[in-house]
Order: structure tokens, then sequence, then C-alpha cells
């Protein structure tokens, strides 16, 4: 694989991870995170919406009038989001009762838009489709990692098997009842661009004031 | 001073170009604690006084004393109550304070039931957010301030008896790390830790932090709090169970470690209002919020939720109240800084309370939840009054 085609996958893991560093997305990051398997279905579903919602964008890309090109983007966004949650009533009812609202969500996820706006409609298809897949996977990165932190301490539980077992079922683990709680997400993402600032620099801002030291010796 | 001599010898090793450079805040933290800090205030926006960072903190901590006294004393009380009621002693702390008998009725007894619980929890937060202190003052360069110890104790205060030491250093660091830390250390948390380490574990973990079996250290004892009665029977009900309105405003009954005496919230709160570090308009603002909030509810009254009927004066002895109005209201770090927002801030937290105890039936206890909502507002209110008052000065000169 080219060098250029390699960096739009792999650019948005970490460098320019959609979560951590242009934080999108962050409302279905906090609300279906509590356990890791709905977050790999849930990382898995907009994977697959932001990297055919590119693909077929760009596609059109030439054909679209400027003036009606969100319409546009909308439609194309809004029948992946269809077919997804369609597959999941169909072949994971569970899951798709837990996930609710929030795969119809999908087709207003800031990433998506972002993604159909900023690349795709001035790409070719198989760059596009491939800065989708990259953009998607960085989103599920994060999400799978807060789903592994909120599932493991909150429940004791990875994918469902218990690691840790629970005071309550006769283990000595104690769970910590606020990562199952949606706002303890916002912690975990918050520390999680905590560390990835710390480990890449360069993804720090400026800062917009410097504060006056009050004291010296 | 020998020790004088030492610290003078030892110092070039910690200052710039010195062998221990890294260690200066380690080395800062223990000359400053025992001597006078030698840093003085050079930036434009302060007046001279002689009142430091580390007079004012200190200020407090001795503030908080006749609340450890009293708090110490009633919680061996309600432990050596429930044994003498026929439970049994449980676990290495008990069989400590054994020593001493399980008599209620002997004062020392009870003060040293009460103390072979606090001092437990108190080493392990000063252990544990101690490290943290000192990690990030290394790293991030800047000093180890007294502001630690009033959080320590008033985090150890306003806990129950009974907590886990586990929990008790997961709470600390949550506190002094998310709630301080982060934003750059003392003075720059908008976020009181004390409470926000507290309101961690009342999340965490709410088996250990509320309910009618973690108040009273002792296995198997279960009794509601004054607070819970008053929520699921109204408060009329508390003569029933043999608590008195002065049993509650001198502290005799089952709560936080020590935070259920009045009495001993108000003798420190008027040390610290002598001192000019609590302001008063915090209180007057916080106290009219409570008085007029539930004086409305009175009249509004309910069939259904007692707690409408609960008048100010009872709310004011129950829970944490006094407690959060002495020391964790007048903190200057997370209230407003103006004057006139000072009354904003102080209503809002004494309505919150009220709202939160009477109307949300999942939160028997509204001042943590309501003082740390408030401190997220302080910066809002102070900007409309700064906003104000620029308007009001504008119009004169037109």
């Amino acid at each position: 694989m080219p060098q250029v085609k390699r960096e739009l996958l792999i650019d948005p893991l970490v460098d320019n991870n959609p979560i951590t560093l242009q934080v999108l997305g962050i409302c279905s990051a906090l609300a279906v995170t509590s356990s890791l398997t709905v977050s790999f279905v849930m990382a898995l579903a907009v994977i697959f919406v932001t990297a055919f919602s590119n693909f077929f964008i760009s596609i059109l890309r030439n054909q679209i009038p400027s003036s009606i090109r969100i319409i546009v983007q909308m439609v194309i966004i809004a029948s992946l989001v269809i077919l997804v949650d369609q597959v999941l009533k169909a072949y994971a009812y569970e899951i798709s009762k837990t996930l609710s609202v929030f795969v119809g969500l999908i087709i207003t996820n800031c990433i998506v838009m972002g993604r159909a706006e900023a690349f795709a409609m001035k790409n070719p298809p198989i760059p596009s489709f491939l800065d989708g897949l990259g953009n998607g996977m960085g989103y599920g990165l994060i999400l799978m990692l807060v789903g592994f932190i909120r599932e493991l301490f909150g429940a004791g539980s990875l994918f469902g098997v218990t690691i840790l077992p629970t005071v309550n079922n006769g283990g000595w683990y104690v769970p910590n009842g606020m990562l199952l709680l949606p706002p303890s997400a916002f912690f975990i993402i918050g520390l999680l661009i905590w560390f990835f600032r710390t480990w890449k620099p360069a993804q720090v801002e400026k800062r917009e004031f410097t504060i006056q030291t009050a004291e010296a010796h | 001073m020998g020790a004088r001599q030492f610290f003078d010898r030892i110092e070039p090793n910690f200052t710039k170009g010195g062998k221990y450079e890294k260690f200066f805040p380690l080395y800062e933290m223990v000359e400053s604690f025992l001597y006078t800090p030698k840093t003085v205030t050079k930036a434009a926006p302060h007046a001279r006084s002689f009142i430091d960072m580390k007079r004012i903190m200190t200020y407090v901590v001795i503030a908080t004393i006749p609340c450890i006294l009293i708090g110490l004393w009633n919680t061996g009380l309600q432990a050596n109550e429930a044994i003498a009621a026929g439970l049994e002693p449980t676990g290495w702390r008990a069989s400590i304070a054994g020593i001493f008998g399980y008599n209620p009725s002997n004062p020392l007894a009870n003060f040293m039931h009460g103390f072979v619980y606090f001092l437990p929890i108190y080493i392990t937060t000063l252990v544990v957010g101690g490290f943290w202190e000192v990690l990030f003052a290394t790293i991030r360069r800047h000093e180890v301030n007294e502001g630690f110890l009033v959080t320590s104790m008033l985090y150890v205060l306003i806990l129950p008896a009974s907590t886990p030491l586990w929990q008790v250093a997961l709470g600390i660091s949550f506190g002094v790390v998310l709630g301080k830390e982060v934003f750059g250390g003392t003075g720059k948390n908008f976020l009181n830790p004390a409470l926000t380490g507290r309101a961690f574990l009342y999340f965490a973990y709410p088996a250990s932090m509320s309910g009618d079996s973690v108040w009273v250290p002792v296995d198997g004892y279960s009794g509601a709090t004054a607070l819970s009665i008053s929520a699921s029977q109204g408060f009329q009900d508390l003569a029933a169970q043999g608590i008195t309105w002065w049993d509650a405003f001198f502290g005799t009954i089952q709560g936080c470690l020590g935070e259920t005496s009045t009495l001993a919230c108000l003798i420190g709160l008027a040390f610290l209002l002598a001192t000019r570090i609590a302001n008063w308009r915090l209180i007057v603002g916080c106290l009219a919020g409570t008085i007029g909030f539930s004086l409305l509810l009175n009249v509004i009254g309910s069939d259904t939720n007692p707690m409408f009927a609960m008048p100010w004066y009872w709310h004011i002895v129950l829970g944490g109240y006094a407690f959060g109005l002495a020391f964790m209201v007048t903190e200057p770090v997370s209230a407003s800084h103006t004057n006139m927002g000072r009354y904003y801030y102080g209503a809002l937290i004494g309505v919150m309370v009220v709202m939160i105890r009477v109307i949300n039936p999942a939160f028997p206890e509204g001042m943590m939840l309501a003082i740390l909502f408030a401190n997220i507002f302080a910066p809002l209110i102070d900007h409309f009054v700064v906003q104000a008052n620029i308007r009001r000065r504008a119009k004169r000169n037109v």
C-alpha cells in the first residue's frame, strides 16, 4: 500500500483521532460504552457507515450541486444507517435494543458528516473510503478503550465474561458503580486525551493565557 | 537553632543548579511546614497583608478541631450504644477500642472507639493524597501547599466511619488529582477537592456511602439517619425515634465522622468569621436561601411527601448542612469572588440543598451536591456581577 493511503488509515487512530483530538462524536461515546459488546457493535456500525458514506459521496461528488449537497449527503448517510439498523434488528436484536436510539443517531454523528464534507467531497472514491475506514476505526478504538475500562471495573467482566468476580456473586471485587453511569465516560475520555497529549506533545494546543506568577522567592 | 542551620546548609542542593533540583517542592514543603514561608506576593492584584496561605490553611484546620473532638466522641458513642444493645464488636479496630471498654457512658471509651476509626482513615488520606500532591508538585514544579492539610481533614470528616480504607484512598486520589491538580493545584481548582472525592465515592460505591448500616461502625447494626427518617415518615416522627432538636444540634445522632454536631460546626464557623477567612456574605446568602425556600415549601405543602413540611431549623441541624456551611460554602477558592456574587452563590446553595432534600427522592442528603453545583456556577455569577458593574459605571459617564 502506498504511503499516502496508509496514512489515511493510520493517522486517525492516534495522531488525528476524531474523539480525542477533534472532540467529535462524544455523545454516543458516553452513551453506549457501558459494556464492551455494545461498544464493539457500535464501533462496527460507525466504521461501516463512515467508510461507505464517504465512498458513495465521493463517487457522486462531481454531480452533487453545491447548494443542496448537505441534503444529498444526508440521504446517503441515512440510507446506510437504516441498513445498519435493520441488520441489527434482524440478527442482534438484544444489542439493538441496548443501543436503542443511538444507532439512528449515527446519522447526526459529527464524524460521519465531518468526513463527508471535509474529505469525500474533494477526493476520489478509494482514498475517501480509506479515510472513512480510518476515522471510523479511530472512533471505534476510543469506544473500545472506554468500554473496556467501564465494563471491567464497573461490572467486573469483559464481553459479558466474568473477569473479576464481584462481591454480589460471592467474589472479592467491589464494582465501581459510577463507571456504569454515562458521566464516567467523560472522566475516562478526559484522561485518555491527557494520556494522548502526554504521549504526542504535538497535539497540545497553544495556551490562550499564561497565568502570571504571584509569588517569588 | 539546629534545624534552621540544617535547612540553610542543605538548601543549595535543592535550588536551581543544585544536585537535587528536582526535589525542591519536597524540600520546600518540609521547610515551610516548620518555618514561615519565604515567598512574598509580587504580582499586581494582591494587597499586602500579614496573612499568607499557610496561616489561612492552618486556621481552617484549627477551626475543625471542635468537629473532630465531638465527632470522635459521638462515633464512639453510637458504636458503644449499639454494642451495649447486644451487638458483637467485630474487627481489629473494635478490639483495640475494647482496651478502654465499650461503656457508652464513659467519655474516654467513646472517644477512643471513635479514634480507632478516625486515625486509620486520616493516615490513609494523608499518605495517598500526599503522594499525589508531591508527585504533581515535582513534575509540574509547583509547591506542595498546606491546602492539602485542609482538604484531607475535611475529606475525612465527611466520610462514614465504616468506610473501607481502600475506598478512602480511591476517593482522595480522585479528589486531589481530578478535583485540583489537573487544573494547576491550589487556588486554581474550581471544585472543592474534598467534596469531589466524596462525590466520587458516593456514586461509585453507594453501598458504603449511604443507606442504613454504614453510619455506625458495628457489624449488623442498621438504623436510618435522621434525614432518611424525615424523608420516609416526616420530621415529626423523629421525636418518636428519640431524636430531639437539641440532640441534632449537639450532634448525638448518626452521621459521617465529623459532621453531626451543629454546635461544633458553629464554633468553627465563629472562629473562621472572626479571623475573616470565611466571608459572612456567603453565610447570609446560604441561610437566606434555605430559610426562604423551605418556608415556601412549607406553605405549598404536599400530601405524599412529608419533607415538604420540614421547617428550616430542622434542615439546618440535620445531615451535613452545618458542616458544609461552615467549611465548604466558605471555602474562598471555589466560591464567588465578588461581594455581590457571594450573596447569590450562598443563596444558590441554600435553595439547592432544600430542593434536593425535599423534591428529589433519590437523595436524602443534598449539601454535597448543592455545593458542587454552586462551585460550577461561581465563575458565571462573578461574570454577571462584573458585567453589571461595568454597565452601571458606563451609564454614569454618558
